[in-house]
């Protein structure tokens, strides 16, 4: 059985495509037999990262967003990548309550959310270059516990 | 009661908008339309900040009974408008939450500052 998959979409950094990039990789993401909960996980990670670069990857101009999303096995691994300004300090961006534009109201917890939300999460920025985020997460937890119960009777 | 859902106040335009507003004496009643993230988070808090400053608002109810999405977004507009009204004793409240909504407030710690209610009219009670 050919259990891996992959797509890729490019997108304008406006803020209506926020819901148009997670409602895209939830449909990707439905192949793997998903709970709400986890679906409502990675539509948030996602939103997140994909907010950063349109607020602090393109700051005022419009740029491409580029999603890739990858399937392998029960693994969905989603990447946010930007070709922005870039991050001057990961570590210090990824603080929870850390913000560099407190006036639009940010909350600093883009990061946080991502984090928590997803298995992993990395991050590789290059000033002037721009920024990409790299999230992956094992889904479908229900047919995992199904397995179990079956293998330990 | 004012309900500009129904009246073309300029608030709404039919189906389209992210939010309608409900004024009841000094209560805003936010009822979110459209999932809270940022693009929508903006127009939210320009119409917000306006009924609040116009209408003499202290209290403000968020009501989630047809959004089932907020990121961080919606956590920036709720502690803005929190900044606003805190100073007058003001009070937020969000109310009809789904799961997914609870667990993002449950993780960035706003119910420490807000309250949460199952309906509109519990929160009104609650608040006035």
């Amino acid at each position: 059985m050919n259990d891996t998959n992959e797509m890729l979409l490019e997108f304008e950094s406006k803020s209506q495509n926020e819901s148009f990039a997670r409602t895209v990789v939830a449909a990707f993401a439905t192949q793997l037999d998903p709970t709400i909960e986890e679906l409502a996980d990675i539509k948030t990670a996602v939103s997140e990262a994909v907010t950063n670069s349109i607020i602090h990857g393109y700051v005022d101009r419009i740029g491409i967003i580029r999603m890739r999303c990858v399937i392998c096995k029960d693994e969905l691994t989603v990447e946010i990548q930007d070709q922005g300004v870039g991050i001057e300090n990961i570590a210090k961006a990824m603080e929870p309550l850390y913000t560099t534009r407190p006036e639009l109201e940010r909350s600093g917890m883009g990061f946080s959310f991502m984090e928590a939300f997803m298995d992993q999460l990395e991050v590789e920025s290059k000033l002037g270059e721009g920024t990409l985020v790299r999230m992956k997460k094992r889904v479908g937890k229900v047919d995992r516990l199904k397995e179990s119960v079956t293998a330990s009777q | 009661m004012q309900d500009f859902r129904k009246h073309g106040s300029g608030y709404q335009n039919a189906g389209e908008e992210e939010a309608t507003y409900e004024i009841n004496k000094r209560c805003l009643i936010i009822h979110l339309n459209s999932e809270l993230d940022h693009h929508n988070a903006v127009r939210i808090r320009e119409k917000a900040d306006k009924l609040i400053d116009r209408n003499n608002i202290k209290h403000i109810i968020f009501d989630f009974s047809k959004s089932d999405f907020m990121d961080s977004a919606g956590i920036g507009v709720i502690m803005g408008r929190y900044k606003k009204v805190i100073f007058i004793g003001g009070k937020i409240a969000v109310t009809n939450v789904s799961s997914p909504v609870d667990r993002i407030f449950r993780l960035s710690g706003l119910y420490k500052i807000i309250e949460k209610h199952d309906t509109v009219d519990t929160a009104i009670n609650s608040l006035l």
